[in-house]
């Protein structure tokens, strides 16, 4: 492998990273605030896929639906949350494995329903559908630099609600110790659908800007969940910064395994996972409190 | 009655219907309740786990489809067709793989271990699906079933319907008492006390982190026996045996009919069968409406259909 | 004719309740015949198994409902393309609804898990799909036959096609599980033998849909030209991602004919110029194709493809072989036979069954032009699958 080559699968590696983090960053977040393990985080993304692309065809633009879709989500999140995930705070993570696994399904058969079985494109605005010169052969698309870059941008709003705002404050706080933050008066039960909202809003958004690179088709949320769990764990569960590098280490992982391994490539995200396990219990950021 | 009374008379009720359905011998009653007793041991492996010792492992499946491929590699390359040989190696090979995945596995803990052995049984599937040397994602067969003959004479053919049959209800039987033995011994009452606060039973001078590796692969070679069953029954492994969504799907069986009670997973795994073989028929939709049955029994049965029997099926 | 699932669903529902009574012993002429249908009607290929499901209903409305003089019970059960459920689900329609002829599926890890049984219970099958090389290989049977095609008649022929165009040191990408494997192993047959060279395989995991790092790697080989197996929406991804990678130009795409099926649209302007091989083409002019095509249509509103052509072929066959023993399914010899020698004119092409049960079948060369299917040429007339291992071929 010349130099230059290593250096192109480094960006596809990130490229994959970004995108991953920010589906991740949800399911990270809703874990670490509400303590809810949610199966149904590569429903939403599926969703957020699907309503892009029944948006984008009625208003002509990607940017309409996701100006419309992301409002749609945050609702559809919330209304989820009151009526069912709501109901679990005090229970085991297994009844939210569930409950959430349950969810999956019946998701899967409602896009099934509105959506039919095909496989549907999503057209790239046309702003974004140029490319740049990469190599001799080979070239980048705009849109997937415009994803990386939203994804960057995102991540950089997120460190800073989190670190910044009145609504991170409350949000760590939350993360740490809820009953405390009852009692100092504020309302934990609208804080929590908040999050599990903002959560749903982005595993959506993700799949929203995915739709154009990937088409959208039933079941696509399964594999998205499987390694965001991955990204996850590795990262620390509800550290968003540890999603952040849990995602961008899965992508460059999984990109070189491809390269470097290609008969076991599957295996080789799962196999780093595992190393970190061992080398680090609780991930690379991961509280060292007691256990959730 | 009291509870316990009433579910002795529930389960010696099933055990003599299961006893009928042989005696009757109609072969798809037969293959579907025979499909319903392995479900069973399977189920009640991971309660060992799920319900006694507070271990939510997605790891399970891999057991069951180690097994039943110790099983084909067996027969198929080694040309072993006798039980007596090849159900202990078989056993023994998941009972290894818990040892290792579970040695690794349980230094993390809670929503960890949970997404831990998730990666493990990705990992496992993947393996055999794409590796060359498993037979690939469409699966392999067996080349001949179980058989044990002595002086030539056949003792006991797994390739006979009424026999197999009549193994796995014997499979079920020993492995419900010993399930059940094993929980009533100071062994059962350790594991309660490591679920219930795991601190305080350490500090009693229990090494709880062997307590739970050993409960962790006793429950992996429980399964191994299911996995091996399966396998003499059909003739047939596939890797999707193994990977996540079997050990999911086993999860809800024990959780719809109840953990904790060796009889509840029984119970949700003949549910379930019922469930998925006259459900598909009622609707399109038969996911939507399994979905929907596990969304409700979580939220309104959490003890789940065992909960409803030891309240005597009354409110 | 308005076919749903749900009537179907129906009468399946009414025949499960009636076949758990003892059923009086009535003619065989005036009995109905029992069809089982083990396709998947939720999941990932559920869009196969409804065309192939409604295809059959049209076929089979062509002959007045009746095969062979008998009226038909269709017994379906939804396989969900998970072969862990397969055994059980074939189970349920072998043994448990005795149906006189089984047929189906999709997947072909659910056709080995059948096979497995429907030799044991020597129950007449038509597989309608899946392409697995050891249903008419090393499992075929006498009572075993397949209509749509074999994974080596979908492949084999696209390597003659490259090497006549030039292409002598190709790249292999393909999702790494058995159809994607068979697919690769008939091709690589054909190109060696050829002269031809692999410059690199690409084994991509089932069913992941990230190919970034593959095709950089592919372009700094720069090999003659491509050959990939990709379906459903990894076709659809695969050939976007492909073109956004300013690949499409440089180095010419050729694939096993699943790349463009029922994805051509998703696909859009990046599929054009991609050539494929496949056993039947939607812009194929013949009569028989036309006719099909009108008339399911009108009976479903969506299009007909390959997979409704199997299904359509599966009906016309058994409506010939049971015309010829009066709908008799005891007469197994006579009926088998029928099969056998049974020629009809399908959507397709000319259809006869080989020796080993699998279609002798012309596979066409096509391309993308315009955003349609267009048939370049025969790639290679007659196809017979090899059929290594069958019993039946001596």
């Amino acid at each position: 492998m010349t130099l230059s080559l290593v250096a192109l699968q480094l960006l596809n590696g990130v490229e994959q990273g970004l995108l991953l983090f920010l589906v991740a960053s949800g399911l990270t977040l809703v874990f670490g605030v509400l303590g809810v393990l949610n199966f149904a985080h590569g429903s939403f993304y599926m969703l957020g896929a699907y309503l892009a692309f029944w948006l984008a065809e009625r208003t002509g633009s990607l940017l309409f639906a996701v100006l419309l879709g992301v409002p749609l989500m945050l609702l559809f999140g919330f209304l989820v949350e009151r009526l069912a995930v709501a109901r679990l705070y005090q229970r085991d993570h297994l009844s939210q494995v569930l409950l959430t696994y349950g969810l999956v399904l019946l998701f899967n058969e409602l896009s099934r329903l509105l959506f039919g079985n095909d496989v549907h494109p999503v057209a790239t605005p046309a702003l974004l559908s140029g490319s740049f010169k990469l190599g001799e052969v080979q070239s980048w698309p705009a849109y997937r630099l415009f994803t990386s870059l939203s994804c960057l941008v995102i991540a950089l709003l997120l460190r800073y609600v989190i670190l910044g705002t009145r609504f991170g404050m409350r949000l760590r706080a939350g993360a740490s110790n809820a009953e405390m933050l009852e009692v100092l008066g504020v309302d934990v039960r609208k804080l929590f659908a908040r999050v599990f909202s903002a959560g749903v809003a982005l595993a959506a958004l993700a799949g929203m800007l995915a739709a154009p690179l990937t088409t959208v088709y039933p079941g696509m949320g399964e594999s998205v969940l499987v390694i965001s769990f991955v990204v996850v764990v590795i990262g620390g569960i509800g550290s968003v910064r540890g999603a952040f590098f849990g995602a961008l280490l899965v992508g460059i992982a999984d990109t070189f395994g491809k390269v470097l391994v290609p008969s076991v490539s599957s295996a080789v995200v799962y196999a780093v996972m595992a190393a970190v396990l061992i080398w680090r219990p609780r991930g690379l950021f991961g509280a060292p409190a007691e256990a959730r | 009655m009291t509870a316990r009374q009433r579910v002795q008379a529930l389960l010696c009720a099933g055990a003599l219907a299961l006893l009928a359905v042989a005696a009757v011998g109609d072969r798809f009653w037969l293959q579907l309740f025979g499909k319903a007793m392995i479900t069973c041991i399977f189920a009640i492996s991971l309660d060992l786990l799920v319900g006694y010792a507070g271990l939510v492992s997605l790891a399970h499946a891999a057991f069951f489809g180690l097994s039943a491929y110790a099983l084909a590699g067996l027969t198929n390359r080694l040309q072993l067709v006798n039980p007596l040989l090849t159900l202990p190696l078989a056993l023994a090979a998941a009972a290894l793989a818990a040892l290792c995945i579970g040695w690794l596995s349980l230094r993390a803990a809670g929503v960890y271990f949970i997404m831990v052995t998730l990666a493990f049984t990705q990992m496992l599937f993947y393996l055999f699906s794409e590796a060359p040397w498993f037979g690939g994602s469409d699966g392999l067969y067996l080349s001949q079933k179980p058989l044990l003959s002595i002086l030539g004479r056949p003792l006991l053919d797994l390739g006979n319907r009424t026999a197999a049959y009549l193994f796995i209800f014997a499979a079920l039987v020993l492995s419900y008492f010993f399930l059940s033995r094993l929980l009533r011994a100071p062994f059962g009452r350790v594991l309660a006390g490591i679920r219930g606060n795991e601190q305080r039973t350490r500090a009693l001078g229990f090494s709880t982190a062997r307590y739970k590796l050993t409960a962790f692969v006793i429950a992996g070679a429980v399964a191994g026996l299911a996995g091996y069953l399966d396998a003499a029954l059909y003739g047939f492994v596939n890797p999707a045996e193994l990977g996540w969504r079997q050990s999911g799907l086993l999860l809800m069986t024990v959780l719809l009919g109840g953990r904790g009670t060796l009889y509840g997973p029984i119970l949700g795994a003949f549910l379930l069968t019922f469930l998925e073989h006259y459900g598909a028929r009622l609707t399109d939709h038969s996911s939507a409406l399994i979905g929907a049955v596990v969304i409700l029994v979580v939220l309104f049965l959490p003890r789940g259909v065992a909960g409803l029997v030891e309240r005597g099926g009354r409110g | 004719m308005p076919l749903s699932r749900r009537s179907l669903l129906g009468v399946t529902g009414a025949v499960a309740a009636s076949s758990l009574l003892p059923r009086p012993a009535r003619s065989a002429s005036l009995a109905k015949i029992r069809i089982g249908l083990l396709l998947p009607y939720s999941g990932t290929y559920a869009a196969l198994g409804h065309n192939i499901t409604d295809a059959m209903k049209l076929a089979a409305h062509e002959h007045g409902d009746k095969l062979g003089g008998r009226e038909i019970e269709w017994v379906a059960v939804d396989d969900e393309s998970d072969p862990a459920k397969a055994p059980a689900n074939v189970n349920k329609l072998v043994v448990g609804e005795k149906v006189d002829i089984l047929t189906g599926p999709v997947h072909s890890g659910v056709a080995m898990a059948m096979m497995q049984i429907v030799r044991e219970e020597q129950t007449l099958t038509l597989v309608t799909n899946a392409g697995a090389q050891a249903v008419t290989g090393a499992l075929c049977a006498p009572h075993v036959f397949r209509t749509s095609f074999s994974n080596w008649q979908t492949s084999y022929p696209c390597a003659d096609v490259m090497l006549k165009a030039g292409h002598k040191k190709v790249a292999l990408v393909f999702w790494n599980y058995g159809f994607g494997q068979e697919s690769m192993a008939a091709f690589k047959e054909g190109f060696l033998k050829g002269g031809g060279a692999i410059v690199k395989e690409f084994p991509v995991p089932f069913p992941s849909t990230e190919f970034q790092a593959n095709l950089s790697e592919l372009a700094s080989l720069k090999p003659d030209a491509v050959f990939v197996f990709f379906a459903g929406a990894g076709a659809a991804k695969f050939v976007k991602d492909y073109a956004a990678a300013g690949l499409r130009e440089k180095i010419p795409l050729y694939g096993s004919g699943f790349l463009t099926e029922g994805v051509l649209a998703a696909q859009g302007p990046a599929a054009e110029g991609i050539q494929t091989t496949l056993h039947y083409a939607e812009a194929l002019p013949s009569a028989a194709n036309k006719k099909f095509r009108e008339a399911f249509k009108k009976a479903t509103t969506r299009e007909a493809d390959v997979y409704a052509v199997a299904g359509y072929d599966t009906v016309n066959l058994l409506s010939v072989a049971l015309g010829k023993v009066k709908g008799d399914t005891a007469a197994r010899k006579e009926l088998i036979a029928a099969l056998e020698t049974a020629r009809i004119e399908s959507p397709r092409g000319p259809f006869r069954f080989s020796r080993a049960h699998n279609p002798v079948q012309d596979i066409y060369l096509r391309e993308v032009k315009g955003g349609q299917q267009r048939v370049v040429s025969v790639a290679l007339k007659d196809a017979e699958d090899p059929a290594v291992g069958c019993a039946l071929v001596k």
